[in-house]
């Protein structure tokens, strides 16, 4: 029986900056794990990760990384190294977390 | 200190300018990722969780003030105002932006730095005694052979494209600082009969996948055959090592596979045939070893120590100088709950000032992640303690249980399977009382985040090794591993722990060993040779202990 499909997004590095972003509906890039697209099927995952790796000159190192709905329907990570990349090193208010600290 | 010639300081520039332009045909289209991947790795530039990572090298650790202001300055205008110090005597910036990293090199350009071959399949920085030309126990400075190797690996293009990395350690004394034996090349320094120096070559060492200790290719080398005989094993290496699978890629593993006779005979060959061609200047040789002079010592009273934090603060972080009036101090970097490696931009400049005003301007990064005052006089200790205290700096615990490596881990590091650093910040406050870890005694705790060994976990009385065990972090730990003269490679003590579970089997071991040395004067690594695994295994493992007895 084939493995049943579990819903994955796409993320990457930003090319100038470096930081972690995910692929949106519209082919653009979010900050933001929760405004990501999620593939519901192989052939999406296929297809949304074509689109991110034609965007050479924005990113870097695009992947498949699996996700999960939590109660309110927003897509969050499911490996812990996904979701230190939703926040920044846990030894210092850096990177994605100090930012949402400011917003 | 060395002084860049002119061709130094052009062939630095030059690659600056180089990898501007490489930069800028990335943004605009003109090179793949694919292309530009190698080219920014060869400049020190990772792409790593969060961020961009520059790796800047510190050629055998050595520092002057000047270019430590220059690290604090890079580290407050393109990062965020810190910088962490590595296993391999480098600094890293965490949070470089790509358009930035072209203005940081050129920053280091103007201080003699670079960050080339400090990633890639090259020779890497060579490493050395962070205690050089200082150390009481030395039989001559190793810098000057580092130097002399770092000028002839540096864009050697015969080298550029190895099997895999290629690490070089140099070690003056017989007391192993620089952990030789596990480098692609280890050079020793001893003595001939007749009392000449020269080099023990060591090969085939490293941590990693497959952990080895090196092995004596050759027991002497005289100084002059240095670079003809190393270029020798680069060749060996280049031609006979594996590239099918980059797992079995090191010069450990073939020289594992092939034996150390092969080695030797092969080597020996290439060494006999190219040894001629091979002069190197003596006015390089003069230049190089004049950058190396001992330091102008002064003459001045020294008061006796009646204060109690500042006898403990030299007993613990200085060591004895080849000058008795002097001292080698070390400043920790390991304050209690902070990240191993790490110092703000301000406590760079606190220590620049430092080496500049008491320490005949000279600094050195240790692989263990501390930075050293090498030559500071007796009499200067109360000024430069109290300077260190202001500054969150004098912690008095070097090669105490919270003076503990750890790579960067899953906090920052790309290649990383679980965190390291908050494992160490969580071991080093449980046992926060300097006093108790006076008590404890030597003890060396390394963390690797994964199984590369950044951390040098295969050599830690303690080696703590994180994994991803079923997506959820888990970490192993080893017993009896030595990083000196001594090298031993760590025994695995069995299944890991969860990340709330590893800081108190921690705890756990060293509880068994206080209740088992014999006297408080037998260290943690002396009891675990005497007593073997067992009792800490039943220390890390209580509940199959208790198992077996209701069996």
């Amino acid at each position: 029986m084939a493995k049943a499909f579990k819903p994955q997004i796409v993320t990457a590095n930003d090319l100038l900056l470096g930081d972690v972003i995910y692929l949106t509906a519209e082919g653009g890039w979010t900050r933001d794990h929760a405004n990501a697209q999620v593939a519901q099927n192989a052939e999406q995952a296929e297809a949304m990760l074509a689109t991110a790796a034609a965007q050479q000159l924005k990113i870097v190192g695009p992947y498949l990384a699996e996700a999960a709905f939590d109660a309110n329907g927003t897509p969050g990570p499911v490996h812990f190294r996904e979701a230190f990349r939703t926040r920044g090193p846990s030894n210092y208010s850096h990177g994605k977390q100090a930012e949402a600290a400011e917003a | 200190m060395y002084d860049y010639t002119d061709f130094d300081r052009e062939f630095v520039n030059t690659r600056v300018q180089e990898f501007r332009g490489q930069v800028a045909r990335r943004l605009d289209g003109s090179m793949t990722e694919d292309e530009f991947k190698p080219l920014r790795l060869m400049n020190g530039l990772y792409l790593q969780l969060h961020a961009y990572m520059l790796r800047v090298a510190i050629p055998y650790g050595t520092l002057n003030s000047g270019q430590m202001r220059q690290l604090a300055m890079i580290a407050d205008k393109w990062d965020k105002g810190y910088g962490h110090f590595t296993t391999r005597q480098n600094i890293q910036y965490n949070w470089p932006k790509l358009m930035d990293v072209p203005d940081m090199l050129q920053a280091l350009a103007d201080v003699s730095m670079h960050a080339i071959q400090t990633s890639g399949n090259t020779i890497r920085n060579v490493t050395a005694d962070h205690f050089a030309g200082a150390a009481a126990d030395e039989i001559e400075d190793p810098r000057p052979t580092a130097e002399l190797v770092r000028q002839w690996s540096t864009d050697h293009p015969e080298f550029q494209f190895l099997p895999r990395k290629f690490k070089v350690a140099v070690t003056g004394s017989s007391n192993d600082r620089a952990v030789v034996k596990a480098h692609d090349i280890g050079l020793r320094m001893v003595r001939d009969a007749a009392g000449a120096p020269g080099y023990e070559v060591i090969v085939g060492g490293g941590l990693g996948r497959t952990p080895m200790i090196g092995k004596v290719l050759r027991d002497y080398l005289p100084k002059a055959d240095l670079l003809p005989y190393l270029e020798a094993v680069m060749q060996v290496y280049n031609l006979h090592g594996r590239r099918d699978n980059k797992y079995k890629a090191r010069l450990k593993i073939l020289v594992h596979e092939e034996s150390l006779e092969v080695m030797q005979s092969r080597v020996a060959e290439v060494f006999e045939r190219i040894r001629d061609d091979f002069v190197v200047p003596q006015d390089l040789i003069d230049h190089i070893e004049t950058g190396f002079q001992p330091p102008a010592y002064k003459t001045a009273d020294i008061a006796p120590v009646l204060d109690g934090a500042l006898r403990s603060f030299i007993d613990t972080n200085t060591v004895a100088h080849k000058n008795p009036d002097y001292a080698i101090v070390t400043i920790s970097l390991k304050g209690i709950g902070e990240t191993p490696g790490d110092a703000t931009s301000d406590q760079m400049r606190v220590m620049a000032d430092l080496a500049e005003k008491y320490g005949h301007d000279e600094l050195r990064i240790s692989h263990e992640q501390n930075v050293v005052l090498p030559h500071v006089h007796r009499g200067d200790l109360p000024a430069v303690f109290a300077a260190l205290k202001d500054a969150g700096l004098a912690t008095a615990n070097i090669g105490l249980i919270s003076d503990i490596i750890a790579c960067p881990g899953m906090d920052y590091c790309a290649l990383a399977t679980a965190r390291s650093i908050p494992v160490a910040q969580q071991i080093s406050t449980a046992f926060a009382d300097i006093d108790a870890q006076r008590d404890i005694g030597p003890l060396k705790i390394k963390i690797s985040g994964c199984i590369n060994a950044c951390g040098h976990h295969h050599v830690g009385h303690i080696g703590i090794l994180g994994l991803d065990r079923a997506g959820v972090e888990n970490y192993q730990i080893t017993l009896g591993g030595d990083g000196t003269e001594t090298a031993t490679i760590g025994e695995r003590a069995g299944p890991g722990f969860a990340y709330d579970e590893i800081v108190p089997a921690v705890e756990r071991l060293i509880k068994a060993y206080l209740d088992l040395r014999t006297d408080p004067e037998e260290t943690f690594l002396e009891a675990y040779r005497r007593v073997g695994m067992g009792p800490f295994k039943v220390a890390l493992y209580p509940e199959k202990q208790e198992r077996a007895n209701a069996a």
